[in-house]
């Protein structure tokens, strides 16, 4: 092949403009407009890259989404893996590597691999699993896999934006059906989306010949962008409609060249009208893969656009109509053509240029790096530096079958076409089998009539038409010769033959198999001749065969359009304190504790984490402890019922709290599962407040709400979740209340005022105060709870007041470590998806409640009554070790074999006690304290002792201390 | 992505939904209901292929609804407020 630019010609690209970009480390010439495949043709390049089986040499195909060969990374300031040359534009000082080939695709040294190409038959890999043994395989097979390379270190600019977008109609592709729709859209007073995945709109009225109302299609096409501009209609150049979703939702992806990542289109158009034309098929010959074999329509485009004659002595080889066209652009513009027609009769008339052999089929390309030549079926050889080859048209109906569009086989055209009409899509143009212009605008006028009532000046063809004779020309079985079907999945005929012997043959079957159409280009010109060779094996027809689902995207979208700004600390945001800011100055190292981010001790960044909370648990204990609990739950029930719906959410009796008290209790899921615990605070006859786990707000909200909405009507109780508005300051130690003397918080702190499990309402510098005598530490404790925007100061006195008192401000980890101590349970992290309340000692209400609870029927069942049941324990280690590891298990031996009898839950070391203290939850553990068990972890055993869950004062004297 | 038409707010993307169950599973009350009974309630579905009423939850709002829709076609066919009212 001796591929060439023009002198003059070529309507994409800027002669005034010359670019260099370097393909496998060679500078490669280019214009401005060029794409990488057009620059690498006109610089006669003819290997681009390496098939992904056999390392085979492979060329140029195409010249748009549907190339199989020429796939490159690309590096520069916009890095793709494995995108096609043929889409991308040349850029100055781009980067390409072709894919699958080292050192480069011209001297691959796994070419090898090809010699051996009848030891690796389709499905290879699977076999390797059956026999002899899959990880004999596995190192090298997994060293071959994928084809291009993801360059690690490259990041996007920034998040790519992402646009919802709403229009009447939505038309895809600016070919000559799309224009034409949007033209008689915007003319119809809709309002028009276009996209086209081409810099330039035109589709094929960019090569091929036509005329337009008595203009050239040109100046037509230029006519209508600014038509539709000025109307107000949106035109998205570089923009590719990858999936149809439901309701109508078109994802669109946009190319920009300029540093910026992508961007993602959420489209919602009353209507969409599909004009994707349709993708060029090769033909089936021996060694059809070699680099210089060519869809005729690109070599077309190339010529047009890019002023790139792909050839010197070329063959045109075909089945259909359109290639005569090509056939004579290419020896207009001076190569020496021979045009293969496989048909007898009915063709087009060909001019004096063009050499025509008629009747007659390729049977096997020759050459090895390049093809040299094609021999035919009755043995004629003709020489050739270039093949150009169109074997039909497939209708890019992707679109069309992903939103349920069921599709007609087409004798006429060989070719699936659009069946029945789906609501609110049209097809139009070549994607829906047309063919002459005049075909396409009655298309386009019809998809545009069924949307609109007013009407707009319909289009003519005036210049000459295509036609549309066609003979098919499937890959038959029992050719002689290696005919690719899939060229970048290396998926020939002896593998779809292969496939139909080992009786895989539906469509999927053979696709998963042979791995037929799912390479990157998803089979976009190779699915239809392999299901018709299938067809041809098994004696069946296309339609019974039928295709393979499509699904989106369509090509490539990149994962950074679907992320958007959904990356880095904006993937999850963590929720924040109020008091952040002051905790920083504090030293607090932050780290995030069910969604928010919270201090995990005031040690500061670099100390000794460890030592920093074991001091602050250790001091807690001594005098006084303040500690910020705002993302403690704060959900309010209001309401005339409110005491009713309390008693159904929680599994113990709420209703017979009195005003100004605190009770502390479970909430049940309906399969009896301890979901939730804390306190509930009595405000009122009328007026609860639930103090749920900090992670759980959310879900237990959503819960009250169901309940309230589904069995209590809104008219008898109401719901505010009032968490974040209050910010809530623990003070906690013997201490407490001496610290608490210092504030003036305006109401009395007296034992029979406020004592234990009570509430009081005071006020601090003006601000209301609420006040909840509960604890989680096991020592006085008093919540204050205040508006969240007025809590600083307090903090600000609690600490300044504090230092008279030695006060140490905590974390949540010396928080874990005080309440373990008490043994009080963490849900989720003490109990898991079995657990039920008696588990955890609180028999009671199910052995006493007469009223309906969530939950209630499921404590009474065979499994929530088993004897062996997991039960909560505490769990001491012998003088001297170290804490047990959480999760170890407890283990028994039955049989000579270890059984699990439960695994400890929470573990560590006490400062306090000087030992450590666990958690855990033990079969019939509450039966067996004082036992000794065998503790199992990563191989280890160590033995425990089974005691009361609570460590440190039990009989809870340091609550009223 | 769908569209759920929420009573209250109109329609809306499907991500500011959750799902809540089969609508009509009523709960049976007390401490003696059978034992199937209850493990129908809880664990079994209908699973329909077609029309389903299902309960659904716009977390945007807060409010339960029970929506009306095709299992195979994603079509919505109906929306309403738990008692009846703010009928879309
Ligand atoms: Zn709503």
């Amino acid at each position: 092949m001796t591929a060439s630019r023009l002198a003059s010609g070529g309507s994409a690209i800027d002669r005034s403009r010359p670019i260099r970009f370097s393909f496998d480390g060679a500078t490669v010439q280019g214009f401005a407009g060029d794409t990488i495949a057009s620059a690498l043709l006109a610089n006669d390049v003819a290997v681009v890259g390496r098939s992904f089986k056999y390392h085979r040499p492979r060329g140029i195909w195409g010249a748009g989404v549907e190339e199989p060969n020429a796939l490159v990374d690309v590096s520069g300031n916009r890095a793709t893996p494995n995108t096609r040359a043929t889409t991308e534009p040349a850029r100055e000082g781009l980067v390409a590597k072709s894919v699958n080939a080292t050192p480069n695709a011209l001297a691959d040294r796994n070419a090898f691999l090809d010699r051996f190409a009848r030891f690796i038959p389709a499905a290879f890999y699977y076999k390797t699993f059956m026999w002899p043994d899959w990880h004999i395989f596995e190192p090298r097979i997994r060293a071959m896999a994928g084809l291009g390379k993801v360059d690690a270190g490259w990041t996007a600019s920034g998040p790519a934006d992402q646009i919802n977008h709403h229009c009447d109609v939505l038309v895809v592709g600016a070919g000559p059906a799309g224009l034409a729709a949007a033209r008689l859209a915007a003319g119809a007073s809709l309002s028009v989306t276009l996209v086209d995945d081409q810099q330039t709109p035109g589709g094929s009225l960019g090569h091929r010949a036509g005329e337009i109302d008595g203009r050239p299609a040109s100046v037509w096409v230029e006519e209508t962008i600014a038509a539709l501009a000025a109307g107000g209609h949106l035109v998205l150049p570089w923009t590719t409609a990858f999936g149809i979703y439901d309701h109508s939702l078109i994802g669109l992806n946009q190319r920009h060249f300029d540093g910026r990542p992508d961007t993602l289109w959420r489209v919602r158009p009353r209507r969409i009208v599909l004009a994707t034309g349709a993708i060029e098929r090769p033909l089936p010959f021996a060694s059809n893969d070699l680099p210089g074999i060519l869809s005729a329509d690109a070599a077309l485009s190339y010529l047009r656009r890019h002023a790139v004659l792909a050839g010197r002595r070329i063959v045109v080889a075909t089945n259909n109509d359109s290639a005569y066209e090509v056939a004579e652009a290419v020896a207009e513009a001076g190569a020496e053509v021979t045009l293969v027609d496989i048909r007898r009769d009915g063709m087009p008339a060909t001019s004096s240029k063009v050499r025509l052999i008629k009747g007659r089929t390729p049977a096997a390309a020759r050459g090895k790096l390049r093809v040299e030549g094609v021999t035919l079926d009755d043995g004629a050889r003709l020489d050739a530096d270039c093949v150009l080859v169109s074997g039909g048209w497939t209708p890019t109906i992707h679109l069309f079958c992903q939103a349920r569009g069921k599709l007609a086989w087409s004798e006429a055209r060989a070719a699936f076409v659009p069946g029945d009409a789906v609501d609110g899509i049209a097809v139009a143009g070549a994607a829906a089998g047309a063919v002459s212009l005049s075909d396409v605008f009655a298309g386009a006028e019809q998809a545009v009539a069924s949307l609109s009532e007013t009407k707009a000046a319909a289009l003519r063809s005036t210049g000459p038409e295509a036609t549309d004779g066609i003979e098919a020309a499937w890959p038959r079985p029992g050719s002689k010769g290696r005919i690719w079907i899939d060229y970048q999945n290396d998926v020939t005929v002896k593998d779809v033959e292969l496939a139909a012997r080992e009786n895989f043959v539906s469509v999927e079957h053979l696709k998963r198999y042979t791995t037929l159409g799912m390479a990157t280009d998803q089979g976009k010109t190779s699915n239809l001749p392999g299901l018709a060779l299938m067809a041809g094996i098994t004696g069946r027809t296309v339609p019974e065969v039928g295709t393979t689902t499509y699904r989106p995207p369509f090509t490539p979208v990149p994962l950074s359009s679907f992320a958007g700004a959904r990356a880095g600390a904006l993937m999850a945001p963590v929720r924040r304190l109020p008091l952040e800011r002051a905790h920083r100055q504090s030293g607090a190292v932050f780290q995030e504790y069910g969604g928010w981010l919270r201090p995990a001790h005031y040690g500061g960044a670099g100390a000794d984490a460890d030592r920093a909370i074991a001091d602050e648990a250790r001091r807690a204990r001594q005098s006084v402890a303040l500690f910020d609990g705002s993302t403690l739950g704060k959900i309010e029930v209001i309401g005339p019922k409110a005491a009713e719906f309390v008693d159904f959410l929680y599994y113990n009796t709420m209703s017979t709290l009195k005003p100004g008290r605190c009770r502390y209790g479970f909430m049940l899921s309906e399969n009896g599962v301890v979901f939730d615990d804390g306190v509930l605070v009595r405000l009122d006859e009328h007026r609860f407040v639930v103090s749920c786990s900090s992670s759980h707000v959310a879900a237990v909200h959503a819960r009250l709400e169901e309940w309230r909405q589904d069995r209590f009507g809104r008219g008898a109780v109401y719901i505010h979740n009032a968490t974040s508005e209050m910010a809530t300051l623990t003070v906690s130690g013997p201490n407490a209340r001496k610290l608490l003397e210092t504030l003036d918080l305006d109401l009395s702190l007296d034992e029979a005022d406020l004592p234990h499990m009570a509430i009081g309402h005071g006020s601090y510098a003006g601000d209301e105060v609420r006040i909840a005598r509960v604890s989680f530490t096991g020592d006085r404790s008093y919540e204050i709870s205040i508006r969240a925007d007025r809590a600083e100061p307090l903090w600000a006195h609690l600490r300044g007041a504090g230092k008279a008192f030695d006060a140490v401000v905590i974390g949540l980890e010396a928080l874990m470590i005080l309440r373990a101590e008490k043994g009080f349970i963490v849900i989720g992290k003490d109990t898991d998806g079995t657990t039920l309340p008696h588990d955890l000692g609180s028999e009671g209400p199910r052995a006493k409640r007469q009223t309906e609870f969530v939950g209630r029927r499921s404590l009474y069942t065979e499994e929530a009554s088993r004897g062996d049941r997991l039960q909560l324990v505490g769990l001491a280690v012998p003088q001297g070790e170290a804490p047990l590891p959480t999760g170890a298990h407890g283990i028994k031996r039955s049989d000579g074999r270890l059984r699990s009898q439960g695994f400890v839950t929470s573990s560590y070391e006490s400062p306090t006690l000087g030992r450590p203290v666990a958690l855990g939850l033990i079969e019939r553990g509450a039966s067996r304290h004082g036992e000794t068990i065998e503790i199992q972890h990563l191989g280890k055993l160590r033995s425990a002792t089974i005691a009361a869950p609570c460590a440190f004062d039990p009989a809870g004297d340091r609550l009223h201390a | 992505m769908q569209l759920f038409p929420c009573p209250f707010c109109g329609p809306r993307d499907e991500t500011e939904f959750h799902y809540g169950g089969d609508a009509g599973n009523v709960r049976p009350d007390g401490a003696e209901v059978p034992i199937d009974r209850w493990a129908g309630y809880l664990y079994l579905r209908g699973n329909p292929k077609g029309t389903a009423r299902e309960i659904w939850v716009h977390m945007s709002c807060g409010e339960f609804f029970v929506m009306e829709r095709d299992t195979v076609t994603h079509k919505v066919l109906s929306s309403s407020a738990l008692g009846g009212e703010h009928a879309p």
